[in-house]
């Protein structure tokens, strides 16, 4: 599905993210995790095609997509739930959600079906999504990706600010998800929170690779997490 | 019964500013743009029209099915390979790059064709008038003031109602987020700027059968737009459509007591709005 090979992203001339290289299976699921500055989401920016890469390759569905505007690469199927939600502030809920139409991908997530499956985003539909609570913002920011109907869902950082319970409620849609198909590609902070959504696990630290695998040690996570 | 006359005329008149600051308006709001070569612009249209019917188009409204498109595709590519490069923080590049492609249009047209003061002739059409008791309402004038209300409204409702407009309202919103579902906002400033630019086009031809132009009436028309923008409320279309009514009311009442005050007056009630109501009329 994705395949990130030897990849660098700078910020002028500062490095952010050093010879990173990872993969998503098909309807797989991979957490990415590290500290405060380690490079998550400069990363998910490469690729989802909001930063250009400056070493490295980009293959999605065995296809280099490294040069491709981030209009194209959502066309292809790549959708990114960007940190801070990033909605549309002066247009409604539902407008947020009618903008991702122009994928024009067809698939399981309607408007209709995103609204079953987020009834918080649903009552809220008709308010100007700048209006929103912290909570009710994310659930929108992550119905309008799934609006687009991704092949891919890169979920950055997606609990930050919120409540345990609103957290749960996000994350219980993640298995909904990828029943449907879609391949996960998620952020965060918060290693439980990241082990416990995905078994697969790779470790940022100062945009670099400490430490990739599958049902890890906590101990060892923690080490490449903080470095030592 | 001279004032009603007066406040008639001056809602004729600013029919025909609406329709010049629209674009301007719209290009403001949009991408924050202020396009100082809008009053060339309408004059390049003008003359645009000129030439058609000197080689043999039938009427300065036919030549629009001409000049709009050609205007219109102008805005795109200026846009997306110009202009799109100058966004940034700072209103300075756009402003200079536009100040700089006012002076080029208007050079070029004194070049090629001359300072002589010309007129787009309509024939009939131009001169009759309804009579409505004691007052005479043009037919040209109430045309364009019609033609201004039906863009505007038009442009609204494409705002307000299709995924365009949605999609635009997100650019205005958060340019890079639009890339993330789908649409490139690039494309979607080059389409806003061809729409600009052709209702400023649709209002440099009709400025060119209302009045005698010549390369540098741009000039005076780019800041009867600006007033007009700035009175109704920055980058509210409806605002910038009373604004120009206001400013066309003003002038002609003005003029009633002396035709001198016709410019002095605009521009006395437009510093009045800078400083006691500087958000305009309409807020956004
Ligand atoms: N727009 C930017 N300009 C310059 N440096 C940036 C920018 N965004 C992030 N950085 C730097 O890149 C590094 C990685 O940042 P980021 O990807 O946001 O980390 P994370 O998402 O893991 O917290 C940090 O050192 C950060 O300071
Ligand atoms: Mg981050």
């Amino acid at each position: 599905m994705l395949e990130v090979e030897d990849v660098d992203v700078y910020y002028g001339q500062l490095p952010a993210v050093r010879d990173v290289s990872l993969a998503v299976p098909d309807s797989g699921i991979l957490a990415v995790i590290g500290a405060n500055g380690a490079g998550k989401s400069t990363l998910l920016k490469a690729i989802a095609g909001q930063l250009p890469i400056r070493k490295g390759r980009i293959l999605f569905g065995g296809r280099d997509i490294s040069r491709l505007p981030a209009h194209q690469r959502a066309r292809l199927g790549i959708a990114l739930v960007p940190e801070g939600r990033r909605l549309f502030k002066s247009l409604t809920v539902e407008e947020n959600l009618l903008t991702a139409l122009s994928t024009k991908r067809k698939g399981p997530w309607s408007l209709d079906a995103v609204y079953e499956r987020f009834p918080l985003v649903a009552e809220r539909r008709g308010r100007r999504a700048g209006d929103l609570s912290g909570g009710e913002q994310q659930a929108t920011s992550i119905a309008r990706a799934l609006v687009t109907n991704p092949e891919l869902l890169l979920l950055d950082e997606v609990s930050l600010g919120l409540a345990p319970a609103i957290i749960a409620q996000i994350y219980a849609s993640v298995p909904l998800i990828r029943e449907q198909g879609t391949s996960i590609l998620l952020v965060e902070q918060d290693v439980q929170q990241a082990t416990k959504a995905s078994p697969d696990v790779h470790c940022l630290l100062q945009g670099r690779t400490s430490l990739a695998g599958r049902d890890l040690d906590l101990a060892d996570i923690t080490r490449a997490y903080f470095g030592g | 019964m001279d004032y009603v006359n007066a406040v008639v005329q001056g809602i004729l008149q600013g029919g025909l500013y609406a329709l010049f600051a629209a674009g301007l308006s719209y290009m403001f709001g949009v991408m924050r743009i202020v396009n100082l070569a809008h009053g060339a612009l309408a004059i390049l249209a003008a003359y645009g029209a000129l030439v058609l019917v000197r080689s043999g188009f039938a009427s300065p409204l036919l030549a629009l099915l001409v000049v709009v498109p050609v205007i219109a595709a102008l805005g795109y590519v200026l846009q997306r390979f110009v202009l799109q490069r100058t966004l940034s923080d700072s209103p300075l590049p756009s402003l200079l790059v536009t100040f700089g492609m006012a002076i080029i249009i208007s050079n070029v047209l004194l070049l090629t064709m001359t300072a002589n003061t010309q007129q787009l002739k309509l024939g009939g059409l131009g001169t009759a008038s309804l009579e409505l008791g004691s007052l005479r309402i043009g037919v040209l004038p109430l045309a364009i003031l019609i033609v201004a209300v039906v863009a505007l409204g038009t442009l609204s409702l494409v705002m307000a109602k299709t995924q365009f407009g949605r999609l635009v309202r997100a650019v205005s919103d958060d340019a890079p987020t639009v890339g993330l579902v789908g649409a490139s906002p690039k494309h979607i400033y080059a389409i806003a700027a061809a729409i600009a630019f052709g209702l400023v086009a649709i209002a440099g031809v009709a400025f060119g059968v209302s009045r005698g132009f010549d390369p540098t009436s741009g000039d005076l028309l780019l800041i009867y737009a600006f007033e007009a923008v700035i009175i109704g409320g920055l980058g509210s279309l409806w605002g910038t459509f009373l604004g120009a009514i206001i400013l066309g009311v003003v002038q002609t009442v003005a003029a009633t007591f002396d035709t001198t005050l016709f410019d002095l007056a605009g521009h006395v009630v437009f510093l009045a709005f800078l400083i006691f109501l500087p958000n305009g009329i309409i807020r956004r």
